[in-house]
């Protein structure tokens, strides 16, 4: 038992309650945002130094010992996921002081970025199935209010897409948690683990992490991604960041969580789909990503590829991809939040998305350019950034997996990825300048600071990789032993 | 019993499909809230539909039906019911705003 498990949902949700209250107080509504965001991430930090040294953590809340109460559980990967969360959520809240406007503003904009945040703090904490379904729904409620917020034609016309198909993805959830509590009796993540063994995952329970595995793609846009390129284009580019970071990590978070800790028995029927699914995303991401001549496309599809990268660790299933992973997992919360704030900046510059009708931006605007060229490398995976190590990991373990079409696909997509970007960064940055003297705008300060906050991160987080790899190994440890996950839940009263 | 509740939902689940991939906003809707029922329905069967008194201990009975299902249902009913208010009145809106309850119409612009 350990009660600050509970403080990095606790905190955003009680923010977001008092901010309902002040609405037309937006000063206090920053402030309270920022320290509800630091807060997140001091009490992380603690709690990852108290799973370092001193194994999981959990709560069980109202004194009820699990499986019959709600359990949160802070495990290393959970923990590692909270931390990078509330560092990006900062950055955002920054950009947005700045970007977004005041009618906004006072339209609670900062309370449901607060439930937003507390919806994916939620999932990533709790040890109860149906406790997920919820937390999802909270961050999916708070999404559906952010993507319209502001009430533009565009905004209307995509966000009925996008609430009609989480619709649908949160009914399949639900018939797939009936399913599960019909075979094995029970909500809490450790004993299904548990049950799901002592069965030896018959047909049956196959089936149902199937339906699993289709409900966890369809929310993080794993080879069901058709929503998601026209949905994060519309909303301003701080929501999109945190859309862009977080959202579809929750979705890759539960499919690494189910087939690591529940359904890891037949890996020869889950974990080839999984791969099979992996390797289409990354494909047609990466198609999908040269295609277009629009920078918001252009970067939504570079979303998809990195869900089918990461979860192409996953379909390999060994200690060095699941690590490799959980590093590139990290990295792409920090640089898809850096993309989509650059690819706002530019937007906001210009005018517009169109790649044809810009260019020369870098006489204007040199700091902007090369933060932009630097997550183009690092998003690529150049070696002293911070995709190298992912990429290398996820390609070591599939190449001594022998999984070596996994291994050529990923490396593969990485070329795409470089293409895509570098196209941008060498129509908008490069050749005549098109904006006249008098059309420049001056870069507001509010708008680069997050950005080259980010860009330190991305650098840090590639020359200090020494410094995270002990905690990045325990996570990969306890995705591959679920025993560990199970005594600390069930048998660590 | 169970069987008969299979092919209800099963019913349920083939009409509201069929709204879903219908055109018109209010008909998308409706056919989510069928699809919930559905849900909602399966939710109660696959926890078992065996007889017993109702969830409460002053029954006095050896016997009590599942009450885990029922607050999980309870859970879910509430949701559906928020996010059903909310598409609604996001159709509503997209009526006045764009003019148009087809999804047809709602296509990119021209350089998509």
């Amino acid at each position: 038992m350990n009660n600050l498990v509970i403080f990095p949902m606790l905190i955003p949700v009680v923010a977001g309650l008092v901010m309902v209250v002040f609405r037309h107080k937006i000063t206090l509504q920053r402030i309270l945002s920022i320290i509800s965001a630091v807060g997140i991430a001091v009490v992380t930090a603690i709690l990852i130094h108290q799973v370092s040294t001193q194994g999981i953590q959990t709560i069980h809340l109202g004194g009820w010992v699990p499986p019959f109460g709600i359990v949160f559980v802070g495990d290393m990967f959970a923990l590692i996921l909270v931390f990078t969360t509330a560092i990006v959520a900062i950055a955002c809240l920054f950009y947005a002081f700045s970007s977004i406007s005041h009618k906004r503003e006072s339209y609670y904009f900062y309370a449901f970025v607060q439930f937003l945040l507390a919806g994916v703090i939620g999932s990533f904490l709790t040890g109860d199935l149906f406790n997920l379904f919820v937390c999802f729904e909270v961050m999916l409620l708070a999404s559906y209010v952010l993507i319209s917020l502001g009430g533009e034609r565009i905004q209307l016309r995509e966000s009925i897409k996008y609430v009609l198909i989480n619709i649908i993805s949160s009914i399949l959830f639900l018939i797939s948690i009936g399913f599960l509590y019909g075979a094995v009796g029970t909500l809490n993540m450790a004993q299904i683990s548990e049950r799901v063994a002592l069965a030896e995952q018959s047909g049956i329970l196959t089936t149902v992490a199937i339906l699993f595995l289709i409900v966890f793609a369809l929310k993080s846009a794993l080879f069901l991604f058709f929503w998601l390129p026209g949905s994060y284009a519309v909303p301003p580019a701080a929501v999109a960041a945190l859309f862009g970071a977080l959202l579809t990590k929750v979705g890759i978070y539960a499919l690494y969580r189910t087939f690591t800790l529940m359904f890891y028995h037949e890996p020869g029927i889950t974990h080839t789909l999984l791969g099979i699914m992996a390797g289409a995303t990354m494909i047609l991401g990466g198609i999908g990503a040269i295609a277009y001549q629009d920078i918001k496309r252009i970067v939504s599809y570079n979303v998809v590829i990195a869900v089918g990268f990461i979860i192409a660790g996953l379909a390999v299933f060994n200690v060095a991809a699941i690590e490799g992973a959980i590093y590139y997992l990290i990295h792409d919360m920090i640089a898809k939040a850096l993309l989509f704030l650059l690819a706002g900046s530019i937007v906001y510059l210009t005018g517009q998305a169109w790649l044809k009708n810009v260019g020369g931006m870098i006489r204007h605007y040199p700091v902007l350019g090369w933060t932009f060229f630097l997550v183009v490398l690092s998003l690529a995976g150049i070696p002293p950034l911070s995709g190298f190590i992912g990429k290398v990991l996820v390609a070591q373990g599939a190449l001594s997996g022998g999984s070596y079409v996994i291994a050529a696909v990923a490396l593969g997509s990485s070329l795409l990825v470089l293409y895509s970007l570098l196209k941008i960064f060498k129509n908008t940055f490069w050749g005549e300048t098109v904006l006249s003297d008098d059309e420049v705008i001056p870069l507001k300060k509010g708008m680069l600071l997050p950005c080259v906050f980010l860009a330190a991160l991305s650098i840090g987080l590639g020359l200090g990789v020494e410094g995270i790899s002990g905690y990045v190994t325990q996570a990969a440890e306890t995705l591959m032993n679920p025993s560990i996950y199970i005594d600390a839940v069930l048998y660590d009263n | 019993m169970e069987t008969l509740m299979a092919l209800l939902t099963g019913l349920l689940f083939a009409v509201g499909t069929y709204m879903v991939i219908s055109r018109n906003f209010i008909r998308i809707i409706l056919g989510t809230a069928i699809y919930s029922h559905g849900a909602h329905l399966l939710l109660i069967t696959m926890g078992g539909l065996k007889g017993g008194a109702a969830p409460l201990l002053g029954q006095g009975n050896d016997l009590y039906v599942d009450a885990l299902p029922q607050a999980l249902i309870l859970t879910a009913i509430v949701i559906n019911f928020g996010v059903t208010a909310f598409f609604l009145v996001l159709a509503y809106r997209s009526n006045k705003e764009l003019g148009t309850d087809d999804l047809y119409h709602l296509r990119g612009n021209k350089d998509e």
